[in-house]
């Protein structure tokens, strides 16, 4: 019985925090269409989350396609090595490793310094403060960092896939020895429209969930540095398991149709 | 005029405030005191809706703020009335201490440019004993006291017709404490502001109170014209006046 019970707490602890991040994410967009708006605030975040992360999505992608092309190589693909190697490294990097990689890359980066500045200005009163100077932390903290994650995630997936896939071209021309140019041909051949679109689809999710989850958790941080620590830990979390979820999903509603 | 009625507060099972009577006539100086722990940041915080009471009324001029919702054209123009010195200062540490000062001059509806904004905040800092040379520092770069009063600084910025001030002298010097008292004394006279303070330090409610009230066990313990403090008959306020560890009030609490 106690058992029964657990579970009957947990699923509704659980559905409640489902329609607590809905309200919040719908409250968030809401924002869009109503001003003032803070062009500002967007711009500096557009450099922190995009320009910033930017080594980080280059430096996770470049060795992640440099060992995949080596793993399918040994992998048994020996005959038709030429051909085979560039176009799975471009497939894998781009429908799912490229947008996931960036995705985890962000959410580590990204989610964790917006929950811990967000919720660092909860615990030190600059959220009240704002909200004594007329300025809606939604509009001016929330909205900003949200949207400028989901407009350049796209982006940093782009740069990660073609990095990712560069880091197979290296591999492939200079350890196994694969003409360069044939290499480039096969990849572009193979690739098709669907697979980027996905890529970036994935990207624009991902980005608004590794934010969302980092102001939402910052919002609601408890008082205190443990308040912000276990903040910043649940928004990490919320966010990479999130991103896999969603990764799944639209993996699904893209490619098993 | 600001007032309270039967105001209840409640943090999980931990009752805070019980049932608060308060009334701040306007252009008054109204000083809290009480112990620390006792409530009062939250009984201003109610004022400004930072805070929802679980119960009881408070009306500002007439209007009930606790219904305005936040985001509301109702309550952006009650708090453009407003100005609040918090008791930690809550400085935004990514913007330079002047853009601190002049928040609320470098967007929405008391906008003005730039360099006006600027002078203002400059102003404002003379006025609470900075110099020019920290406008254009960052807040972490100052010292506790120094951010108290950047905080000061950005409460009176936008001459508000009511100030509340949290603490204003906490860590600050007797000479800088007696600076501060003036200024609020000042704002309170000379721009004929409404204003709530908040403090532990008994030679400032004698500088800058009209009136003064005691929150003790959740409610209003003794209010009076500060003339009548020190004669008030009530052990709970002597005690505090007198600072002596003897008496009704528990030194643990
Ligand atoms: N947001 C909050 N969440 C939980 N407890 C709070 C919150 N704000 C204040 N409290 C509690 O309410 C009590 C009164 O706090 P406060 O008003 O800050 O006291 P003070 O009289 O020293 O200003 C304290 O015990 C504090 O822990
Ligand atoms: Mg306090």
């Amino acid at each position: 019985m106690t058992f029964l019970a657990a579970i009957g707490a947990f699923v509704l602890g659980a559905l409640a925090a489902v329609g607590r991040v809905s309200i919040f994410a719908f409250d968030t967009v809401s924002h869009l269409a109503r001003p003032p708006w803070y062009p500002r605030e967007f711009g500096v975040q557009i450099l922190q989350i995009g320009w910033n992360s930017l080594p980080v999505v280059g430096l996770t992608t470049i060795f992640t396609g440099g060992a995949l092309a080596l793993q399918i190589y040994a992998g048994g693909a020996r005959f038709s090595a030429e051909a085979v190697v560039p176009q799975i490294v471009a497939i894998g990097m781009v429908r799912e490793l490229g947008p996931v990689l960036v995705g985890l890359m962000i959410a580590a980066r990204v989610t964790s310094s917006v929950a811990a500045e967000i919720a660092t200005m909860k615990v030190t009163e600059q959220i009240d403060a704002l909200v004594t100077l007329s300025t809606h932390p939604m509009k001016y903290l929330t909205l900003p960092r949200v949207l400028a994650a989901t407009v350049v995630m796209p982006v940093l997936v782009a740069v990660g896939d073609i990095i990712g896939i560069m880091g197979g071209f290296v591999v492939g021309v200079q350890r196994l020895g694969f003409n360069a140019s044939t290499y480039l041909t096969n990849t572009i051949d193979f690739l098709e429209w669907i697979d980027i679109v996905s890529s970036l689809s994935k990207g624009a999710v991902f980005g608004f969930i590794a934010a969302l989850m980092g102001c939402y958790f910052g919002m609601r941080s408890e008082r205190g540095a443990a308040g912000v620590g276990s903040a910043t830990k649940g928004a990490v979390v919320a966010a990479s398991v999130l991103i896999l979820a969603a990764n799944f999903i639209l993996t699904e509603m893209f490619f098993a149709g | 005029m600001i007032e309270l009625k039967g105001v209840h507060k409640a943090f999980g099972s931990k009752e805070v405030l019980r049932g608060v009577d308060l009334v701040i006539p306007k252009g008054e100086s109204m000083v809290i005191i009480g112990g620390s722990g006792t409530g009062k940041s939250v009984c201003l915080k109610s004022v400004l809706g930072l805070v929802t009471p679980d119960k009881g009324e408070i009306t500002v001029e007439g209007q009930d703020v606790t219904r305005l919702r936040q985001g509301s054209r109702e309550r952006d123009a009650f708090l453009a009335r407003f100005g609040m010195l918090f008791q930690g200062g809550a400085l935004f540490d990514s913007l330079h201490v002047w853009e601190n000062v002049a928040f609320r001059l470098l967007r929405g509806s008391l906008k003005r440019p730039k360099q006006e904004a600027r002078e203002i905040a400059i102003e404002k800092l003379r006025r609470v004993g900075l110099t020019p040379d920290v406008a254009d520092q960052f807040p972490a770069e100052l010292s506790g006291g120094m951010q108290k009063r950047v905080g000061l600084a950005r409460a009176i910025a936008a001459e508000p017709e009511i100030i509340f001030f949290d603490e204003p002298t906490t860590g600050l010097d007797p000479i800088m404490s007696g600076v501060i008292n003036d200024l609020i004394r000042e704002i309170v006279v000379e721009m004929g502001a409404t204003a709530m303070t908040i403090t532990h330090d008994m030679t400032s409610v004698r500088a800058i109170a009209d009136k003064v009230a005691m929150l003790h066990a959740g409610k209003i313990r003794w209010t009076g014209p500060v003339a009548e403090m020190d004669t008030s008959g009530d052990p709970y306020l002597t005690q505090f006046i007198t600072g002596s560890a003897e008496g009704p009030i528990e030194a643990v609490r």
